[in-house]
């Protein structure tokens, strides 16, 4: 195992420092892609806002809910899994992060559900888009950013699932140390910002007009 | 040695699952505007803890927040210089 940095590093600390800023840099770039989504939502919910309003009632809240709380604690367990792989108990570890990706996969089940409810109720831009009274122009926009960000999203989630997966095998076999950790702990920045980026996603797309 | 999940890491995921309760129980109530500051300001505080602690923002040095923040900085940019064009249109939305 790498126990001895790679040739360009003067030793494992540094190595773990530039893995640590490579992927806040990646993360950055993906905090402008998901915000450019996120500013096209804000313009037109500033422009329709009871369209918004009545089209965001008609989302899954249920599920929606389920499935926040679902990434939240694959994210704990990620977290978890991380510190474990400081302590040398990679093989924990393993099945922490094995888990985190279980949960991600039961967390797109429930989104393919959710699309699947959806397609019946007419309401996917594009396939036989009904949405009856005024608001059916602004209701279009609505979910039409509702199925690019949660798509999005969910590829993004996709990802992380074979992330998380590798991850655990490598831990499993031993792969990380207390010493060497850097894929598990930069893999696990990525798996949280996955979240992060839900947790806007939830506030934006499944709460606004309930309470009227 | 000990497998048992630190403190830190347990208190904040009950603390996002409680935040997550508390966001939907407050949708649900007629507070006008407020709803989606509520909202906002909720799942603002959900991503500095996942930040802070899952990401364990609060134990790095200034230049990885730096590089953490530098995303957000010129998201913000980018938020206000769009938001203060749409906001002075003088035909929006169009009719």
């Amino acid at each position: 195992m790498p126990e001895t940095p790679a040739f360009q590093f003067v030793d494992l600390r540094q190595q773990h420092a530039v893995a640590q800023l490579g992927m806040w840099t990646f993360l950055a770039t993906e905090v402008l892609f998901f915000g450019n989504l996120i500013l096209a939502y804000c313009v037109y919910r500033s422009a329709y806002p009871d369209g918004f309003a009545e089209a965001a009632r008609h989302t899954q809240i249920a599920i929606g809910t389920a499935n926040t709380a679902i990434l939240l604690t694959s994210s704990f367990l990620v977290a978890w899994a991380v510190a474990l792989v400081r302590l040398n108990a990679g093989r924990i570890a393993a099945i922490l992060f094995a888990g985190a990706a279980a949960l991600a996969c039961i967390f797109l089940l429930l989104k393919g559900l959710e699309y699947r409810i959806e397609y019946t109720e007419h309401l996917v831009p594009g396939f036989f888009f009904t949405f009856g009274g005024p608001n059916q122009t602004s209701a279009w926009l609505f979910f039409s950013f509702y199925f690019v960000a949660t798509g999005v999203h969910a590829l993004h989630v996709g990802i992380g699932i074979v992330v998380l997966v590798v991850i655990a095998l490598k831990a499993r076999c031993g792969a990380y140390s207390a010493r060497y950790h850097a894929p598990a702990s930069v893999a696990g920045l990525y798996w949280h910002f996955v979240d992060l980026i839900w947790v806007f996603l939830f506030a934006l797309i499944y709460l606004p007009g309930r309470a009227s | 040695m000990t497998w048992y999940p630190p403190r830190t890491l347990v208190l904040s995921w009950f603390g996002l699952l409680a935040l997550l309760g508390l966001t939907v129980f407050a949708a649900y109530q007629p507070l006008g505007t407020f709803n989606t500051v509520v909202a906002l300001a909720i799942a603002t505080g959900k991503a500095l803890l996942i930040a802070a602690i899952f990401m364990e923002l609060r134990q790095r040095n200034g230049l990885v927040i730096a590089f953490a923040g530098a995303g957000f900085f010129w998201l913000s940019i980018m938020l206000w210089l769009a938001s203060s064009d749409y906001a002075t249109r003088a035909n929006f939305p169009p009719t």
